[in-house]
């Protein structure tokens, strides 16, 4: 457990995480390898079934990176992912995984620094969290 | 349109636990309109019920399918090329869908995945009320285009009641009690006078009261 | 005389009507009923008999009733049409005329949402308008709902409540209008704290005449305390409780409130007398019978008629 590198799903907003992450990357700020981008033309394009696959694949977390509240390129595709992320949230609970795995994150382009916080900031609490309980159970089943 | 919810993931779970191989069926109809039942909702309750198992050390099979219409025999004809590959069927349809796999296949153990609620209508993306009761004896014409029998809550055709409060149900703020609408609209018809005719006793035979209802068209049979 | 009540002939002699009601016990308790009744004898001229009152499950309003017949009193037995079917009811009011019973009290019920049952089903098979003209077609034309003839008709004088501070209030008048249409003899409406807003409608029956065709009784409740005021106030449906009656009661000290309560139901039935088309008062004093008596003696409305 100690050495417990997380796998995170990043679904980046093309129009502001994806374009802030570039923005760390040219200014040279660090953020962690565990976050692997995937990167969408609005945050409304991920829908729930997209979040529930990465978490059945082994991600042991996955956020949605959208534009801040009102500064959706299309109008309102990041209000809409908060409710996909809430409705992810709410299905994990009931069927007794942690609903923090999965988070809705908002930033702007020009946030190079945020992007790298944020990453920092979920991998840390994913890595205290633990490895995907799917994980787990899989392999207990095989060992026995 | 009638209107289905998911079951909770806890009872839906029970139900297939016996299982390893599960059929999925969903329906294109009523239920993909009120998001509880169509092909989104099949890839998202399977992985759900993917994942819960898995974190039993267990993988399903789950083959996920949905029908255009699960209340009709010709569609429901669909599944024959993969029941066999299946222990159990899951339906996301409303009851009628789910009674017709059941119908059509005798010795495959069906269950519900979601619970049936009303005929209804959406108030907005992602509302429905209840809009209709299916009593077969239509009185709209009577009161406005608005149903009592459907939406007060003591089914009163001579409404108000005394418990009606600033246009609200005496059970909750959140429903509308529905003679308040049904006078509004009157006065907007001006057709205010017709209030005072007593509405008689309802002959309740045409609703579920009078047994299991069947439509015959002679013309189409 | 449509009937035999005792109720009817107190109306007809152009006397003011007192009635009060009495809540059966929730359990298998004569003895109680018979109590509550007696705390009510030479005092009112009729006793109401809830059924299954709040839809929290009491013992039924037809036992009681007859509880009540056999010490020789009069009971109002009410009947709503949540719990039981056309058939039920309509045989239940074969079975109290059958013991004498023979005024009745037809309503639609609380919903059992506010009750100790609310996953019962609701039944509604017919609303309380409707029962009203089913008991008027049962007494005048001598025949069931379904249309057959009943052998020896029971003769029951039909009352009914209203609630002039429901809204929409423009339709409260209507609706009185509609059940006097359903056939109803008498009305006891609802606890009344807003004078202004009921004489109002008062007014409004007297206009299209309806008080020649209807008795109305004044439904009146003492307070027994501020808390009892604000909790009618906030709490209960379809009452209006005006800011003058918890601040009258809050006035006083916690032990005086219990007669500040009474004083005001004195207020309002003296003040009622004088209202048009008030043919009555029904004292409706929630497990509070014991005052009734006070209340008939200090309103004026004591000794009551003797009727034969």
């Amino acid at each position: 457990m100690k050495d417990f590198e997380p796998v995170i799903v990043a679904f980046c907003c093309h129009y502001c995480a994806y374009t802030a992450a570039d923005m760390a990357g040219s200014k040279r700020i660090a953020y962690p390898a565990n976050v692997k981008i995937i990167r969408v033309p609005c945050s409304g394009k991920v829908d729930t079934i997209h979040i529930m696959k990465a978490l059945e694949n082994g991600a042991d977390g996955v956020y949605v990176a959208g534009c801040l509240e009102g500064d959706c390129h299309f109008k309102n595709g990041n209000l809409r992912a908060l409710q996909r992320v809430k409705q992810v949230q709410a299905l994990l609970e009931e069927i007794g995984i942690e609903p923090e795995r999965v988070e809705m994150v908002a930033m702007s382009a020009g946030m190079g620094e945020r992007f790298a916080e944020v990453a920092f900031e979920i991998t840390d609490k994913i890595r205290k969290l633990g490895p995907n309980p799917l994980k787990a159970g899989m392999e207990n089943a095989k060992a026995a | 349109m009638i209107t289905a919810e998911r079951k909770p993931m806890e009872e839906i779970i029970e139900s297939v636990r016996p299982y390893n191989r599960i059929l999925l069926v969903g329906c294109n109809e009523c239920v993909t309109v009120c998001a509880a039942g169509g092909r989104k909702e099949v890839g998202i309750l399977s992985s759900a019920l993917q994942m819960a198992f898995m974190q039993e050390g267990k993988t399903l099979d789950i083959k996920e399918l949905t029908l255009e219409r699960q209340c009709d025999p010709e569609y429901v004809e669909e599944l024959v090329t993969v029941i066999d590959q299946a222990d159990a069927v899951l339906s996301m349809a409303c009851g009628c869908g789910v009674q017709e796999v059941a119908r059509r296949y005798k010795d495959k153990p069906v269950y519900p995945a979601l619970n049936t609620l009303f005929m209804g209508a959406a108030e907005r993306q992602g509302v429905w009320a209840e809009r209709c009761q299916g009593c077969g004896d239509c009185i709209l014409g009577l009161t406005g285009g608005i149903c009592p029998v459907a939406r007060c809550s003591k089914r009163l055709l001579n409404g108000p009641c005394g418990g009606s409060t600033a246009g609200k149900c005496e059970i909750s703020q959140d429903v509308d009690c529905v003679w308040q609408l049904i006078w509004d609209r009157m006065k907007a018809l001006g057709i205010e006078n017709r209030y005072e005719e007593v509405m008689t006793a309802k002959d309740w035979r045409t609703s579920r009261d009078g047994g299991p209802r069947k439509i015959i068209r002679e013309d189409l049979v | 005389m449509k009937t035999e009540s005792v109720l009817e002939k107190v109306f007809n002699s152009g006397q003011l009507a007192v009635t009060s009601e009495c809540g059966p016990p929730r359990g298998a308790l004569p003895e109680k009923v018979i109590e509550k009744a007696k705390m009510l004898e030479g005092y009112v001229d009729a006793i109401n008999v809830t059924d299954n009152q709040t839809a929290m499950v009491r013992m039924s309003s037809l036992a009681a009733c007859i509880l009540i017949k056999q010490i020789g009193l009069d009971p109002i037995f009410q009947m709503v049409t949540r719990d039981r079917n056309r058939l039920a009811m309509q045989s239940d009011i074969i079975g109290a005329y059958s013991h004498g019973i023979n005024t009745m009290l037809c309503l639609s019920g609380d919903h059992p949402h506010f009750g100790d049952h609310p996953m019962a089903a609701n039944v509604y098979d017919l609303d309380s308008v409707q029962l009203v003209q089913t008991v008027r077609k049962m007494r005048d034309e001598g025949k069931f709902q379904g249309g057959d003839d009943i052998l020896n008709p029971p003769k029951m004088f039909i009352g009914a409540a209203a609630n002039p501070f429901a809204d929409p209030f423009e339709l409260r008048v209507a609706r009185l209008a509609k059940k006097i249409n359903a056939g109803v003899d008498f009305i006891q409406t609802q606890c009344i704290y807003n004078m202004a807003k009921f004489e109002t409608w008062m007014q409004g029956v007297c206009d299209r005449g309806l008080d020649k065709k209807v008795h109305i009784m004044a439904g009146i409740t003492p307070m027994k305390s501020v808390g009892m005021a604000r909790y009618m106030k906030n709490r209960v449906p379809g009452m209006d409780v005006p800011d003058e009656i918890v601040k009258r009661l809050a006035g006083v000290s916690k032990k005086e409130q219990p007669q500040e309560g009474i004083k005001i139901a004195v207020e309002q039935i003296q003040r009622l007398k004088e209202v048009p088309g008030v043919h009555g008062f029904h004292i409706m004093a929630i497990e509070w019978e014991q005052k009734v008596p006070e209340i008939v003696e200090k309103a004026g409305l004591y000794p009551r008629p003797e009727i034969k």
